[in-house]
């Protein structure tokens, strides 16, 4: 039992961290709050079913086209819908809730409402403490820990980082020093909806693909985000394993747990956020006139 | 007689003077028109049941624009209001057996309890923290009402709630003078002392409070009123649909109200109400195509907010009427000189 809600808890968390460091990398560095975001994680899904069963790539070509598809996808939307109208914080709002409920809707007439599954990379299980633990499990949390390593790598040591991570901070200055504010913008546009298809594509052979599976981790996601502070990796990563913990515990200790596993989740991050109206590791970013 | 003849008259001044020179106070007035009028001349069941359906979120749009367009509260759950109101009516007619007229005010009653239960926590939250946070209010209550089943019916949710009126006529005329009724209020509630109050708070809560006005209070003020009008727009749905059901806590619920308003044009009351009597007859059109209707919706979402970012109403007010550079009093865009002040307009 408890392993169990250690495991679900691990996967789980560590799909939300994901998730919300894509989310908050192009909230810090383009202030765009992207409801399509976890649009982007279902395409990808897709797009690694697709190429899988349609085309007969094998499960890592698949997984890597998935995940350049969705980027180039995400880059294209982005020149196209959303840079023209990025000064319009609201505009901006509406248009990536319309793109996900026009991504949810392209999906579903190409592939129905169909639940799919796509299969694991390695099959089998290994046995840990009497307790049956897929590779492919395994596989994911490990990958997930990659990623957010190179991620960390990234943002620390590279140019980019550094220009992103300025960016972050502060915007007009950032400019002034000689960073091209909207093409690193577009750089956290691409390697955010990158990483969304990259969570996408570790966690897709564990879940079901369908076109509403965006809902679900877009909400814990944004709770993740505004638990461990907008705009703080290391607050997202803590946060998203309370949360995928939290929901764990409720799943498997109460009877009738997977309606409230969401509500439970959520009640945490309110009581926190009165608290701490910030969020765990959270700087209230000034705002811009 | 004199005095019929009296006011007769100023009305027919005021139609002249105030209401003719603009050709949006002419839409406004033709709307009023429309929607009261129409049932008598074309009583199609389908379009009536269409018209009450968008009187119904127009209130509910309206209501989001006075909290998160006027008081810059940006509230990604708004479906909490909504659903505390249908289940809180259905809940009160059902069990209780209070009759719609007293149902439904008691339901947004509840909303306003909600109301104050989410701005709260809510005080001490801005602006993103705070659109996130919302998010999650309805998704909680979601949770509860499927754990308690016996209450709230579950999945299924309350049905079987009596009807607003035996006829459809007098549905159809209870909700859409209610929804006149109501969105005028909102709009004067906007343009009154308190309004400006709130407008202030949007744009700088600091100088606000340095003003000495205790803007903690307006702002659960301004939860309490827009939780109100969303809770009456839920009563109304609950009885006009008979059912009180998930459906209305559900995430696009909260999603759809932000699309109808920023689409419409925020921090206008009218915005939105246009907003949704253009949107949801438009999504009822497209049901000749039932399988690509949500896409095509979004799609005219995306385009027309390509081109007008700040909503489509205000976008095509501007394109008709002029503001006077120097007595700031709006004038239709073919006159060259102001009508009060006789500046040069171009």
């Amino acid at each position: 039992m408890l392993i169990d809600i250690l495991i679900t808890s691990l996967i789980n968390g560590s799909t939300y961290a994901l998730l919300a460091i894509g989310f908050s990398l192009i909230f810090g560095v383009a202030r765009i709050v992207n409801i399509a975001h976890t649009a982007f994680y279902m395409v990808a899904a897709y797009c690694i079913y697709f190429t899988t069963y349609r085309l007969g790539f094998n499960p890592l070509s698949a997984m890597i086209t998935g995940i350049v598809f969705v980027s180039i996808l995400g880059l294209i939307v982005y020149k196209i819908f959303i840079a023209p109208i990025r000064e319009h914080e609201q505009a901006v709002l509406i248009g990536t809730i319309a793109l996900a409920i026009a991504l949810q809707e392209i999906m579903m007439l190409i592939f129905t409402g169909d639940y799919l599954s796509v299969p694991a990379l390695i099959k089998g299980y290994a046995t840990i403490l009497g307790v049956k633990v897929f590779y492919q499990q395994l596989i994911t949390f490990a990958s997930v820990l990659v990623v957010l390593g190179l991620m960390r790598l990234f943002l620390m040591h590279t140019k980019l980082g550094l220009a992103i991570r300025a960016t972050a901070q502060d915007r007009e200055v950032a400019n002034l020093m000689g960073m091209n504010e909207s093409r690193v913008a577009m750089m956290a546009v691409v390697i955010s909806v990158g990483l969304a298809g990259a969570t996408g594509a570790i966690i897709v052979p564990l879940t079901t693909v369908e076109p509403f599976m965006w809902s679900h981790p877009l909400i814990m996601m944004m709770a993740v985000v505004v638990l461990g502070g907008m705009g703080s990796i290391k607050g997202s990563f803590y946060a998203a394993f309370i949360l995928g913990f939290a929901e764990a515990m409720v799943v498997f200790l109460i009877p009738s747990g997977a309606f409230l596993k969401g509500a439970v989740a959520l009640s945490i991050m309110i009581l926190v956020l009165v608290v701490r109206p910030t969020g765990l590791f959270g700087v209230q970013f000034e705002e811009e006139g | 007689m004199n005095l019929l003849r009296y006011h007769l008259r100023k009305l027919f001044l005021i139609l002249k003077n105030e209401v003719f020179v603009l050709p949006s106070r002419i839409v406004v007035l033709l709307f009023f028109l429309t929607v009261l009028l129409l049932p008598l001349l074309y009583d199609d069941p389908y379009m009536m049941r269409i018209l009450i359906l968008a009187s119904i979120f127009a209130i509910f749009a309206a209501s989001w624009d006075l909290l998160s367009g006027f008081t810059g509260q940006i509230n990604f759950g708004h479906a909490l209001f909504f659903g505390v109101g249908a289940y809180g009516t259905a809940i009160l007619n059902l069990r209780a057996g209070f009759p719609p007229w007293a149902s439904i005010p008691a339901g947004a009653l509840v909303a306003v309890l909600a109301g104050l239960l989410v701005g709260l926590p809510c005080l001490r939250l801005r602006g993103t923290y705070l659109a996130l946070t919302t998010l999650a209010f309805p998704i909680i209550l979601m949770g509860f009402v499927f754990s308690v089943p016996e209450l709230t019916g579950g999945e299924l949710g309350l049905s079987g709630l009596s009807r607003l009126a035996r006829s459809r006529i007098a549905n159809y005329y209870i909700v859409v003078i209610t929804m006149l009724v109501l969105v005028t209020v909102m709009w004067k509630i906007t343009d009154s002392h308190m309004g400006i109050i709130f407008h202030a708070i949007r744009e700088d809560e600091l100088a606000v409070k340095a003003a000495g006005i205790n803007t903690t209070k307006y702002k659960l003020i301004a939860f309490s009123l827009s939780g109100f009008f969303a809770g009456l727009a839920g009563g109304l749905y609950a009885h006009f649909m008979r059912i009180a059901g998930p459906s209305t806590l559900e995430i696009s619920m909260s999603f759809q109200v932000v699309i109808w308003s920023v689409f419409g044009g925020m921090v206008t009351i009218w915005g939105p109400v246009g907003a949704v009597f253009i949107l949801f007859p438009l999504l009822e059109f497209f049901r000749i195509w039932p399988e690509l209707r949500q896409l095509m919706f979004a799609i005219v979402v995306m385009i027309v907010l390509l081109y007008m970012p700040g909503g489509l109403l205000p976008w095509l007010r501007s394109k008709i009427e002029n503001e006077c550079p120097r007595c700031k009093i709006r004038n239709i865009a073919t006159r060259k000189v102001c009508r009060v002040c006789a500046a040069d307009l171009h």
